[in-house]
């Protein structure tokens, strides 16, 4: 279970604030207008952003000060998610070690991943040579190979067109239904929380409320999500 | 705003930057001790700073004046080879000084082309040395710089006022009273002044073409009082006079110049329906072609001279050939040492560590030179320390330009990966190797272009410290050509020309292609 302890975020004059928990295993999105903090809650979980008051406990464990590599988390960000001077197969391989220093059986896992997202053939190009919903099944087979029990989707496929965006989150869900990892992710399309996300964090006006059933939230939203949703 | 100290560690920049530091503000402090306070400047001291005030003056004013109608052609005017004539002017950036006096000396010297003609007709000679031949070789040098900058300024005047400008059928005097002549009260000004703080610490050109009471740089006073009479309290005094001219000239420059005069991005042209004039046409094509002659004429005449005699030069210009090629080589290696952590620390914005690499700048080398000078002849033989010196201080002076290329690109590399790399766990040398490296592979080449062929053509602090016997390349030819053996020298200097360039096409352009390659 991940809990956020009277957990409080400041960056010069904006504040966040989130007390909440999610459940092991369960797919939530965060959803809320722009510049409400949904990609600050994620960093904080990350530990790219360090909390002025507040813990981030995951499974008993008070990981508010663990650095970000340290953490039982894995984590895809609006862009840069490859390495463009790295091949494919390097940059899935960095979730194995970071210095690239495979050994067979960890090549191996690297294969596999390729050939689960799709990719075989693909392990010496750049990531210049691939498409984008390419380049998506690349990050998402390093989130596979680095297996970690928590995952974070800051939007990493807001770039690609709908019908390839909706194809990238099934694979999301078939992969995590496989490593049955927590999945947090950020979206701005309710739709898109229906689909792959049982439970839904709204975060609106310096609050990360605690997560409710995605379906009933969207279906009767309160007065503070119904501005957003129009 | 985020913590991305967790990749990238502080403390080997503030390391490196110590090292910069304690040598830079080390020397001058050695050198401040032993200069004799009560002792006050003589009046060939004197006589010293005014000649180099004066000549600085002369060559800003003149590069700056000369850049002028030669930046408007290049502005108003679309032709075959504009962009290899601007690359071109980018060029004396890397060209070794002594080459570059040799070409003058070619056209404008006692046996040149200027005065062969002159003599022909029937009229007197110009004398190259003193006075004129040190302005005449700063103008050479400084021109394209100034041309550089003043066209950045005219590329800065958006299109849109030109058209407007069209559009109320401005004459092309108003043009110049409306857009040109605010462009050039903002541009020309800071050219002037960096020009001049260049010219300040001018040593190689006054070296060759100055000397005797008359036409001695301040650099060049330290380095006689140094080598001819042994006096160290001299030119220990000399080196804080050029220590406060050279830092008050440079804290002026930085003031008067906006931060790019790097200068990229020349290829926009703007229509200029004012400049269609014949007349104008004309002015423009003069300048252009004068413009050409000055800055080709020279380097073609020492390719003529050098070429026939290249297969016999003798064995000492193929020695000092070696000897300039280690020299260069360890001097990029030690910049890339000092300025990778350097850059790293200063990306990641606490601190101003660039301002370190800046001393550089401030200090001159001669003065470096002296203070190194002054510590180790107490437990060594200097002289036997001459080329490991030279690499030193070659790798300092080339540490401004090169962090003012690389700072920029680690910084993107740095906000572009961090957090990637932190969630990778990636840190350290790791990040180092794997991330950092083939990222910053084409800057890192540049400047190890740029720092290779500035250490290759250093006619400087060798020169304190280098005994009979031995030599860089640089000085073997500056040797040959005070012993009158012209051709030999001419032989050298096409030697040292290709050397230059060579290392620098070759270091930028490997950076380039692996990152081509690695980027399909």
């Amino acid at each position: 279970m991940l809990r956020l302890e009277d957990l409080r975020i400041q960056q010069s004059q904006f504040v966040l604030s989130a007390t909440l928990s999610v459940s092991q295993g369960t797919r939530v999105a965060v959803i809320g207008p722009s510049g409400a903090g949904k990609s600050t809650l994620l960093a904080a979980i990350a530990g790219f952003i360090t909390p002025a008051e507040g813990s981030v406990i995951w499974q008993d464990q008070d990981i508010t000060h663990v650095a970000p590599g340290s953490r039982p988390v894995a984590m895809l960000f609006q862009d840069n998610n490859l390495f463009p001077h790295l091949s494919t197969a390097q940059n899935i391989g960095l979730g194995l070690r970071p210095d690239l220093r495979l050994s067979t059986a960890e090549e191996n896992r690297v294969m596999q991943a390729m050939e689960r997202v799709g990719l075989d053939g693909f392990g010496n190009r750049k990531p210049a040579s691939l498409s984008g919903g390419q380049q998506s099944r690349v990050a998402l087979a390093r989130v596979l190979v680095q297996n970690r029990p928590l995952v974070l989707l800051d939007e990493p496929f807001s770039a690609l067109g709908p019908a390839l965006k909706t194809g990238m989150l099934k694979l999301v869900s078939e992969l995590l239904y496989e490593t049955g990892a927590t999945l947090l992710m950020v979206s701005h399309d309710p739709e898109d929380a229906r689909r792959i996300a049982h439970e839904t964090i709204i975060v609106v006006d310096g609050v990360a409320h605690a997560p409710q059933e995605t379906d009933s939230l969207l279906d009767a939203p309160p007065a503070l999500l119904r501005d957003y949703l129009g | 705003m985020a913590d991305n100290s967790v990749t990238v560690k502080r403390w080997p920049g503030a390391l490196a930057a110590t090292i910069v530091a304690s040598i830079v503000l080390g020397t001058l402090m050695v050198v401040v001790l032993k200069s004799e306070a009560g002792r006050g400047l003589g009046p060939a001291d004197w006589a010293a700073i005014w000649f180099t005030l004066w000549q600085a003056l002369l060559s800003a004013m003149l590069s700056v004046v000369l850049a002028i109608p030669v930046a408007r052609a290049l502005a108003r005017r679309r032709f075959l080879g504009r962009r290899l004539l601007i690359i071109l002017l980018g060029a004396p950036f890397i060209l070794p000084v002594i080459v570059a006096v040799f070409g003058l000396l070619a056209v404008f010297g006692h046996a040149g082309l200027v005065n062969t003609s002159l003599r022909w007709l029937g009229l007197p000679e110009v004398q190259i040395y003193g006075l004129h031949g040190v302005v005449l070789a700063h103008v050479f040098f400084n021109l394209p710089l100034a041309t550089r900058l003043i066209l950045q300024g005219w590329q800065d005047i958006p299109a849109e006022r030109f058209r407007l400008a069209a559009q109320l059928s401005l004459r092309p005097r108003d043009i110049y009273r409306v857009l040109e002549r605010p462009m050039l009260a903002r541009v020309a000004p800071g050219a002037a002044s960096v020009i001049f703080a260049i010219c300040l610490s001018s040593f190689a050109v006054a070296l060759t073409l100055g000397g005797g009471p008359k036409a001695t740089t301040v650099e060049l006073a330290i380095y006689q009082a140094f080598r001819f009479d042994f006096d160290l309290g001299r030119a220990a005094l000399l080196s804080c006079v050029q220590i406060v001219l050279v830092g008050t000239a440079a804290v002026l420059a930085l003031r008067l110049s906006g931060h790019d005069s790097f200068g990229t991005g020349m290829d926009r042209l703007v229509q200029r329906w004012d400049a269609r004039g014949l007349g104008l046409q004309l002015v423009d094509v003069v300048w252009l072609s004068v413009a050409t002659l000055f800055l080709v004429l020279p380097i073609t005449l020492v390719f003529v001279e050098g070429i026939p005699g290249f297969a016999h030069l003798p064995s000492s210009v193929w020695c000092a050939a070696g000897v300039s090629l280690i020299v260069s080589l360890g001097s990029t290696v030690l910049m890339v040492c000092l300025a990778i952590p350097i850059a790293v620390t200063s990306s990641i914005g606490r601190g101003n560590l660039e301002a370190v690499g800046l001393l550089g700048m401030a200090a001159s080398p001669l003065v470096i030179g002296t203070g190194l000078f002054i510590i180790i002849y107490r437990i060594a033989d200097p002289f036997l320390l001459a080329f490991p010196v030279t690499a030193v201080v070659n790798a300092i002076m080339a540490l401004p330009f090169a962090l003012r290329v690389l700072v920029p690109a680690v910084r993107d590399v740095v906000q572009g990966y961090w957090q990637l790399s932190a969630s990778l766990n990636i840190s350290g040398l790791t990040w180092m190797w794997l991330v950092l490296l083939p990222r910053l592979r084409s800057s890192l080449g540049f400047a190890c272009g740029l720092t290779a062929a500035m250490s290759m053509g250093d006619l400087g602090v060798v020169v304190l410290f280098a005994d009979s016997q031995n030599a860089t390349l640089p000085l073997q030819m500056f040797r040959l050509m005070g012993a009158y053996q012209m051709q030999a020298a001419a032989s050298a200097a096409v030697l040292l020309l290709m050397m230059s360039f060579g290392l620098f096409f070759l270091m930028d352009s490997g950076g380039r292609e692996r990152a081509q390659t690695r980027r399909p």
